[in-house]
């Protein structure tokens, strides 16, 4: 409807003859739009592929900082899996109070599986490895003590749960000490955590610039079409109107930057693999590279996107908004 | 249709384009502004076209008083008003349809009314064969009448036309000045804005004078009358 000439009907106020045909019409034109706007970076393909390769090989480095988190904690979790918990017991503890000790100690909830070692056993096996046999024949009585190996259940092998664990289990009366060697894996893990904090760093500064860099290609084509933005407000161009081609390229350069960080993360993994593969081999074990997954190929779809939008709406509500057209 | 009161409009850094014009342009009229440049022309029809705000007055359009039509109403506003330029303002990387069919598709109006209209504005201009071409292919006269075609492509009830004639030889003047005549005819309120005083005597219609921003001459003024 006119707003300077009430009986006026244009051309769309034929057609939109309800709210849900308008609402239909101004989607449909969102969508055309959005199609225009691919159309257009298609007839400037080499800014285009220009500006979304800056963008895919910055998405790059985040991304694949996070694969080798992921690599690394995927390898350290193995470690982590092997981490038990030596008590020694006391050596005035008589046979029968080990055993109710041994019984009490399975029945904590924190405590997976229990084996028993005792001190002949201990000695036996002392023994056969070191190569004093002989000479250990000589002593009066076994001078190892009786030993129980804990295996905490999952969530209690984590260094931090693991040494409460400790401490709750060197309470008990039978209990001499206990060891639980995990200064490595407090190193390791204190690695990755520093590991994790760069990524983040990193991640922020890069997707940072690539909001500013989307920013500032769409500012750069706002400039460029001043004179066709001038006209378009001359003839009655909303905003939104006038906005939407801008944002929809922000998106496609989001979009598509993401697909091809995607591809080339992918293709650094395929690369790397076989040394990957070279290396597990000299340490006799078998370790492949984890890539993407189809969700964290639609996250970083979508941050790439999300990206763009906040670039180009930045640069949109900025620059577009000092474009008047002034001279008659 | 369009009316002043006491209309005037300084500039920032104190420059004085209007000073309390008063004027009336009933519906369905043709009238030239003339005045030497830098009288206040173009300053006029930006007031009317929403372009500038005026410092003092009102500026009404069929009873709307502009200074209450806010931001986010202009672009509406505009709709209903189709303006020429001296120097066409054609978009060059479009096509003659697609400089044509930009208001209609500002409006969202479907692809088949577009091609429709289109063909229509550029049939009563003369320019249907050059629907393909791009501006740059076309002459001074031709691009001044994809201007028109564009302007009247929503059939806006009112048409500012600012030194259409400013870049033509006098026949290509006259043919464009017949066509706003045409679209007149056909209940189209036209204001035009030209220095060209012999086109003016050459055309019988209404014709208001702005001197350092004063209205000088308006035969239907009430002194006048």
């Amino acid at each position: 409807m006119s707003l300077l000439f009430k009986g006026r009907q244009n051309s769309n106020d034929k057609q939109q003859k309800s709210i849900l045909a308008g609402g239909y019409f101004f989607i449909l034109n969102i969508f055309r739009q959005g199609v225009h706007s691919l159309g257009e970076m298609w007839r400037t393909p080499l800014a285009s592929m220009m500006t979304i390769a800056v963008l895919g090989l910055s998405l790059t480095l985040p991304a694949t900082l996070y694969l080798v988190v992921k690599n690394v904690q995927q390898v350290s979790s193995g470690f982590e899996e092997a981490s038990e918990i030596s008590l020694f017991v006391k050596e005035s503890m008589s046979e029968q109070e080990t055993q109710t000790l041994v019984k009490r100690l399975a029945l904590y909830p924190e405590v997976e599986s229990i084996e028993f070692i005792s001190k002949q056993q201990a000695l036996t096996e002392f023994k056969d490895v070191s190569g004093f046999g002989q000479a250990l024949e000589y002593l009066d009585k076994n001078p190892l003590p009786d030993v129980v190996l804990v295996t905490p259940t999952k969530r209690n092998r984590q260094p931090n749960a693991a040494k409460v664990l400790l401490t709750k289990l060197e309470s008990e009366r039978e209990v001499d000490f206990g060891k639980l060697d995990i200064a490595w894996l407090e190193r390791l893990n204190a690695l990755l955590d520093l590991l994790k904090e760069s990524v983040i760093t990193i991640a922020l500064l890069l997707l940072t610039s690539v909001t500013l860099i989307i920013g500032n290609t769409i500012r750069l084509s706002i400039m460029d079409k001043k004179e066709e933005i001038q006209v378009m407000k001359l003839v009655g161009a909303t905003n939104t109107f006038i906005h939407a081609p801008f944002l929809w390229t922000g998106i496609w350069y989001g979009v598509i930057g993401g697909l091809f960080a995607f591809i080339c993360v992918g293709l650094m993994m395929w690369w790397l693999s076989s040394a990957v593969s070279s290396v597990a081999g000299v340490y006799q074990t078998s370790f492949s590279l984890i890539g993407l997954s189809l969700s964290e190929l639609g996250f970083l779809v979508l941050l790439a996107t999300s990206l763009g939008f906040i670039g180009s709406y930045l640069s949109v509500n900025r620059y577009i908004k000092e474009i008047e057209p002034d001279k008659v | 249709m369009i009316n002043f009161q006491q209309v005037s409009k300084t500039y920032p850094g104190g420059h004085r384009a209007l000073e309390k014009v008063n004027f009336h342009i009933k519906p369905g009229e043709l009238a030239f502004l003339t005045g030497h440049s830098g009288a206040g022309k173009s300053t006029l029809l930006k007031l009317i076209s929403l372009m500038e705000r005026p410092s003092a007055g009102n500026v009404f359009i069929n009873g709307v008083d502009l200074n209450k039509v806010n931001s986010r109403q202009i672009p509406y506003a505009r709709r209903d008003i189709g303006i020429i330029f001296q120097n066409h303002r054609l978009l060059e990387r479009y096509t003659v349809f697609d400089n044509v069919a930009l208001p209609l598709i500002i409006e969202g109006t479907h692809h088949k009314q577009i091609a429709k209209r289109v063909h229509g504005a550029l049939d009563k201009v003369g320019l249907i064969d050059k629907i393909k071409c791009h501006p740059s292919m076309l002459s001074g006269g031709e691009q001044q009448r994809v201007g028109i075609a564009r302007a009247i492509v929503n059939s806006p009830p009112i048409l500012l036309a600012d030194e259409p004639t400013g870049n033509l030889d006098p026949e290509l003047s006259m043919e464009i000045l017949k066509l706003f005549e045409d679209f007149n005819k056909h209940g189209t309120t036209v204001l035009i804005a030209t220095h060209d005083l012999g086109l003016v005597s050459r055309m019988k219609y209404r014709s208001l004078t702005l001197k350092d921003g004063r209205m000088l001459e308006d035969p239907l003024a009430e002194g006048a009358l």
